[in-house]
């Protein structure tokens, strides 16, 4: 399948700054921590503590990210303007979750830019995942 | 029936209303715009091609990163894919502002207006429907791009 030959394509290569093409949340993590540690050589892994203080905080702005995911991910969200139905985001929650690089990317660029107005940085996205693999259903 | 009742039948053919033989057909032409219907009902139900005109879905596809005060950002494939599909089915009524530019909002054009002008005022502002652009509020089947009287409920 064209999709499977593309990954195993980009899996030789070294990891570029946009993070791993992936299809489960292990190898998202992974893709991360090695963009992380290219960022920062001190780099110390990620911490699903940390990640959930980012998660539920705001950063400057309106909303935070449980504004449209909840403070409990593994259930289903509403958008903040919307309102309309969006489905969990953790993993153990919603197997489709972490499975696709272009959707993980294309989400992270919006959210985070209404969420902070920047792009977040590898280490905020492992911190992120690292706690929503955490989050029961 | 207004001004709109053809483009309207359209996208209740579209929609899959029609009778079944036009159901079978029309699907897949949706089929080949699934792009959009992700892409643009990913935060809210994604809106008829037929409500704006062409010069209003340009305008609006340059700048998905501004899109009503959230980044709704597209790569350039898929922005151009929406786009073709989005001016091939477009509205032909105009829809310009005060200030001559493309309207951005259904909600805001003169048709909307006025097919809505019964509605009680109280109905636009009660939480459960939050926005007038919110249209699942009352028309059920808004998400199936269903805007029929059979299917308007309004909340109470
Ligand atoms: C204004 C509402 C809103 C806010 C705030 C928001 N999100 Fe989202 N997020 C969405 C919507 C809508 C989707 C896509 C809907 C869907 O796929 O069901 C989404 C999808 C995602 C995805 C895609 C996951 C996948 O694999 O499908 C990730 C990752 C994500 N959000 C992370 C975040 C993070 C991190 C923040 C905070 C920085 C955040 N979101 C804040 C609305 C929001
Ligand atoms: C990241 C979330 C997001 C995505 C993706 C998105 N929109 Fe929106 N859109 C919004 C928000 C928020 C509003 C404002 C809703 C309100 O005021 O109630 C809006 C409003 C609109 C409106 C005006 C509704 C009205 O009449 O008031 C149109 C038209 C529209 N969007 C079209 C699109 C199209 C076309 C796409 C796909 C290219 C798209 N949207 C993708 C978030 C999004
Ligand atoms: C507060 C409830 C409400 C909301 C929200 C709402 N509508 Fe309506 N809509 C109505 C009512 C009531 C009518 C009038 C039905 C009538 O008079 O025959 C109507 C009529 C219509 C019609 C004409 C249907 C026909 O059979 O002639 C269309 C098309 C339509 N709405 C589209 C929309 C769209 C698109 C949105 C969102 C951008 C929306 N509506 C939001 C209540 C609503």
């Amino acid at each position: 399948m064209f999709t499977r030959h593309t990954l195993l394509l980009a899996i030789g290569l070294p990891l570029a700054a946009t993070g791993a093409r992936a299809e489960t949340p292990n190898d998202f993590l992974a893709g991360f921590a090695k963009e992380a540690q290219s960022a920062d050589a001190n780099f110390k892994g990620f911490s699903a503590q940390r990640g959930e203080q980012f998660f539920k905080a705001r950063h400057g702005g309106e909303w935070s990210c449980a504004s449209c995911h909840t403070e409990r991910p593994g259930q289903i969200g509403r958008h903040a303007v919307t309102g309309k139905r969006i489905d969990a985001l953790a993993p153990q929650a919603n197997a489709e979750r972490f499975t696709s690089r272009r959707q993980v990317e294309k989400w992270f660029k919006r959210n985070c830019n209404d969420v902070l107005d920047r792009a977040c940085t590898a280490q905020e996205k492992g911190d992120v995942l690292a706690y929503l693999m955490t989050v029961k259903p | 029936m207004t001004k709109l009742a053809k483009p309207m039948f359209a996208l209740l053919l579209l929609a899959g209303l029609g009778t079944p033989s036009a159901q079978a057909d029309e699907l897949r032409i949706t089929a080949r715009n699934a792009t959009w219907q992700k892409e643009c009902g990913a935060c809210h139900v994604a809106y008829p091609p037929s409500l704006l005109p062409a010069a209003s879905w340009r305008e609006m596809m340059n700048t998905l990163d501004r899109h009503f005060g959230t980044d709704a950002s597209l790569d350039a494939a898929q922005t151009k894919e929406i786009l073709n599909f989005l001016t091939a089915n477009a509205g032909r009524r105009a829809a310009v502002g005060k200030d001559g530019k493309p309207l951005q909002r259904i909600t805001e054009t003169n048709w909307f207006r006025h097919e809505h002008d019964e509605v009680p005022a109280r109905l636009w502002k009660d939480a459960r429907v939050k926005s007038p652009a919110n249209c699942a509020a009352c028309h059920q089947k808004a998400e199936a791009g269903d805007y029929g009287e059979r299917s308007l409920r309004l909340p109470k």
